[in-house]
């Protein structure tokens, strides 16, 4: 470095209108930024406009992004590389990611929605490319050049003359450390050598190799393993506890009991999971049978008090339905089922507690473990690290909350708490069961001239936070309760997202009946309502392309302006082959579904084709051809893959799965009792072809298969059996009784 | 104390004799790989291989594995040099979160000891008694395909690249 460098910011960026230079936020948390006047910026960076929350070079070189969006497996991690070493022009290996960490990266909330490559690759797509401008303009006034004659390669600005300054030399002064502008000086996609590639995942290798991946495998010094002893069910009180034995087993160091939280320390961990069941046979707990009868549950549901909401309303009095038909479709409660249950490691050291958890929203989750704990939240930090899919919210908030609650019971010592499988399954906060009621009307020419769509259904979130969101601190004796739940807003919406049809009908209307009790506990779930309402929406159409006589795919088109939407519908079909025969051989059938997720985000369409053994009734998808449009692609294998598993993971839900219980207890509490889909039913082929869209938006993919391929593997079965079946899950049982009725 | 065989080492292990060998391959001797999913022998996360066999490690106590050798999926290659199952799986990106993985792998590698040309079915067949819920299945069967050509090439040893 040649000394301090005086920067005149306005000459840096000429013309780009005033910049707002702040060092005395410098170190400060990066939640606290203040976005300045003007026109709203992309992404993320409307909340947190400075470009070092986003991007910083120090001075050796060394160069990092930061995300506060947590990688869950779905790979943003690299993609989120691919964008950063893109538009600074470095090598995709000069980049380190940092993710989602309180004390180091920007609140960007949940980790939810497909809004990851939305909201956080969008800044960092931008804060890169301004930050890249930023150091050409510095590299000119250096140099004495025009900016325009000045190119970058490698991690340096290069002069005509060649003549080169590192970005490490670069970045005195802080030339971050500045506000966004609205318009960044991104490059031309035809130039990408990054984006756009199937650039293989960083994390694979070492989750190959038995390298240190998880938070599982977090091993601190001085760490003890505690488990927790979880009621028996909902609202159980713990009335009588004699632990004297199990204190006195050898290796075990302390039980903590607060009110109804009951857990267990220990040196070893196989030793806390003995003490925890013996812990568990020594409790005598109150049960109350307070859950509704499972096999009534759609008319427990509509019963219930709701708050209801016309959605969407469009009339055309000029046209008329002659032929008009209805149908209620219905979900169960389903369970995320992560594979790894849930786990957290937590340290309360010198007044502060450190929680290392697989939480989606380590901001929230502070904010909630904080209040549990009386602690003010910048004592509490929380760190992402890795855990088992979780695809949603599972129980990974509240192991962080029973980890930090035990940790408080020992300073000083790490505490790792693994939920046991039964946990997991048991006490996780569960996709909601819903309802939906549809009719409509054909006109004359066989086209919808009216449709209605109700929606019985719980919100889609009761995430933290709010203390009360978290088990532990529901179970402690000064207990917090449970936040009133509130429906979650349009246009993205919850149990009413995608409930609103993408379909250009003249008359239509959709009503959301929101219910505010929750008979289980239920959280966000992949696709929230969506799951549901696109099961529901893309099955009658089916039904209703059936009465019109027509082919499903044609009817759709019919009834589809969007462009994005028909190129998605006519790819699918073009590389399955779909013909308006529907000629499928014996014993299989071929469905189509399509949908646009939340109406906003990706596009994904559908064709499937499913055998169905008539003697069992057993059905199982055989192939599936996708089309996707998730906007600008950064890696195409990371939407391929998102979308492979999106159609197995739903046609795993679609065809068995539904969360037991009697009056009192959850019933399925392990893979014995709440199946999955194995092997033997694994597709054949799974094909997914992307529509590639330089330059515009990211759309974000993660979620947007889960209500295409449910409806699609149900009209496949449909038309495989002759049978329309809209109770999910279809089951083998209900297929058969379909078949022999 | 108790001996175990692991990876080709001796190793003495200070733990009772139920305690399932998963949890002396995580803590005593700090092997990330094999996990817990279940504990109940239903989801196949801890599979690990004892003499040439796929085993669930979460439900197999430490007192059954005196003069066993017990390999796991640290004792096949590593970062630097992966075996042909982990380049396979890194080729075909063979993950989403990949909890799962690990516990796959280590029961396609049992096939391929005693099968080194399984076909499709024999693979779904032997991997059926492991869970992966992000539904990365369609690339797990690829990976074991890649891994039995990988093992199959005479050079497979000698060229290490990963892409």
């Amino acid at each position: 470095m040649n000394g301090p460098v005086i920067l005149d910011r306005r000459s840096v960026l000429a013309g780009a209108g005033a910049l707002i230079v702040s060092f005395s936020l410098r170190g400060a948390s990066a939640q606290e930024q203040k976005p300045g006047q003007g026109p709203e910026l992309p992404g993320s960076l409307a909340k947190f406009p400075y470009l070092d929350s986003w991007i910083r070079i120090d001075a050796d070189g060394r160069i990092t992004a930061f995300t506060g969006k947590a990688e869950l497996g779905q790979g943003f991690r690299t993609a989120f590389q691919q964008i950063a070493a893109e538009q600074l022009d470095v090598a995709f290996e000069a980049v380190k990611m940092i993710t989602a960490d309180t004390k180091l990266t920007a609140n960007e909330g949940y980790t939810s929605g497909s809004h990851s490559m939305q909201d956080s690759g969008t800044a960092i797509l931008h804060a890169a490319a301004q930050a890249r401008g930023l150091l050409v303009a510095e590299a000119a006034r250096r140099l004495e050049l025009p900016a325009e004659t000045l190119r970058t390669e490698n991690a340096a600005v290069v002069a005509p003359d060649g003549r080169r300054l590192g970005y490490g030399e670069l970045v005195a002064a802080d030339i971050l450390h500045v506000q966004a502008q609205p318009t960044s000086p991104l490059k031309d996609p035809q130039n990408f050598k990054v984006m756009g590639q199937p650039v293989p995942r960083v994390d694979i290798p070492a989750k190959v190799t038995g390298g240190a991946a998880y938070v599982q495998d977090m091993r601190l010094p001085g760490m003890v393993h505690a488990r927790v002893v979880r009621p028996p069910s909902y609202g159980a009180e713990l009335v009588e506890l004699d632990a004297a034995a199990v204190e006195k087993m050898p290796g075990v160091i302390r039980i903590v009991r607060d009110g109804n939280f009951l857990a267990v320390v220990a040196e070893k961990e196989f030793l806390a999971v003995k003490a925890m069941h013996a812990l568990a046979a020594a409790a005598k707990w109150r049960e109350s049978a307070r859950l509704p009868n499972q096999n009534d549950l759609p008319n427990v549901l509509t019963k219930l008090p709701s708050q209801d909401f016309a959605i969407f309303s469009r009339n055309d009095s000029s046209v008329t339905g002659t032929r008009t038909i209805e149908a209620t479709y219905t979900r169960p409660y389903q369970s995320h089922g992560s594979i790894g249950p849930s786990c957290a490691v937590a340290q309360f050291a010198d007044g502060a507690m450190t929680v290392w958890t697989h939480t989606q929203g380590v901001y929230p989750d502070r904010q909630a473990i904080a209040e549990m704990l009386g602690m003010p939240q910048p004592s509490v930090r929380l760190i992402h690290v890795e855990g088992s899919g979780c695809y949603g919210h599972n129980g990974a908030d509240d192991a962080a909350a029973d980890a930090a609650l035990i940790a408080r019971a020992l300073p000083g010592r790490p505490v790792r708490v693994q939920w046991m499988r039964e946990q997991e399954h048991g006490w996780e906060p569960y996709g909601p069961a819903m309802v939906t009621r549809l009719s409509a009307s054909l006109d004359a020419g066989g086209k919808i001239a009216d449709w209605n769509f109700a929606v019985w259904s719980n919100t889609h979130s009761m995430r933290p936070g709010g203390a009360g969101a978290l088990l532990a601190a529901q179970h402690m004796a000064k207990s917090f309760a449970v936040p009133a739940p509130k429906p979650l807003p349009l246009p993205e919406g919850g149990g009413d997202r995608n409930a609103i049809p993408i379909y250009n009908f003249p008359n239509a209307h959709v009503m959301h009946h929101f219910i505010a009790a929750m008979p289980l506990r239920i959280s966000a779930m992949r696709a929230l309502g969506a799951y549901h309402n696109v099961f529901s929406l893309e099955s009658f159409m089916d039904e209703l392309a059936d009465l019109a006589g027509a082919d499903p795919v044609e009817f759709r088109l019919k009834h589809l302006d969007d462009q994005r939407g028909r190129a998605v519908v006519e790819k699918a079909a073009e590389e399955f082959g779909w013909s308006r025969d529907r000629k499928a051989p014996p014993n299989r059938g071929h469905g189509f579904a399509f949908a646009r997720y939340k109406n906003l985000a990706a596009y994904c369409a559908i064709a499937s084709e499913v055998e169905v053994d008539r003697e069992t009734g057993r059905a199982r998808l055989v192939r599936a051809v996708a089309a996707v449009d998730a906007g600008q692609v950064v890696n195409p294998d990371g939407i391929t893959n998102q979308i492979e598993g999106a159609i197995v993971q739903s046609a795993s839900w679609t065809l068995y799965e539904s969360v037991a219980f009697d009056d009192t207890r959850i019933t399925s509490i392990d893979w014995q009792t709440y199946p999955i889909l194995r092997f033997n039913a694994v597709p054949d082929s799974i094909k997914v072809h992307i529509i590639n869209r330089p330059g515009q938006p990211f759309l974000g993919s993660g979620e947007t298969g889960q209500g295409p391929a449910a409806a699609s593997l149900a009209n496949a079965i449909a038309h495989a059996t002759g049978k329309r079946l809209r109770d999910l899950p279809i089951s083998r049982k209900k297929i058969k009784d379909a078949i022999d009725a | 104390m108790i001996t175990l065989k692991v990876n080709g080492q001796d190793h003495q292990v200070d733990a009772d004799p139920d305690t399932p060998l998963l949890y002396v391959l995580r803590n005593d001797l700090e092997l990330n790989a094999a996990k817990f999913g279940c504990g109940l022998g239903q989801c196949g996360s801890c599979t690990v291989i004892v003499d040439g066999k796929a085993v669930q490690s979460c439900v197999t106590p430490l007192v059954l594995l005196a003069g066993k050798q017990v390999t796991t999926l640290e004792g096949l290659g590593t970062l630097a040099a992966p075996a042909p199952i982990q380049r396979a799986f890194i080729e075909e990106q063979a993950a989403q979160c990949g909890y799962c993985i690990a516990g796959m792998m280590m029961r396609a590698q049992a096939l391929l000891m005693r099968n080194p040309k399984p076909t499709d079915a024999q693979i779904r067949a032997e991997l059926e008694p492991n869970l992966c819920r992000c539904g990365t299945h369609m690339r797990i069967l690829r990976a074991v395909h890649r891994a039995a050509r990988l093992m199959d090439t005479a050079d497979a040893a000698s060229d290490r690249s990963v892409r």
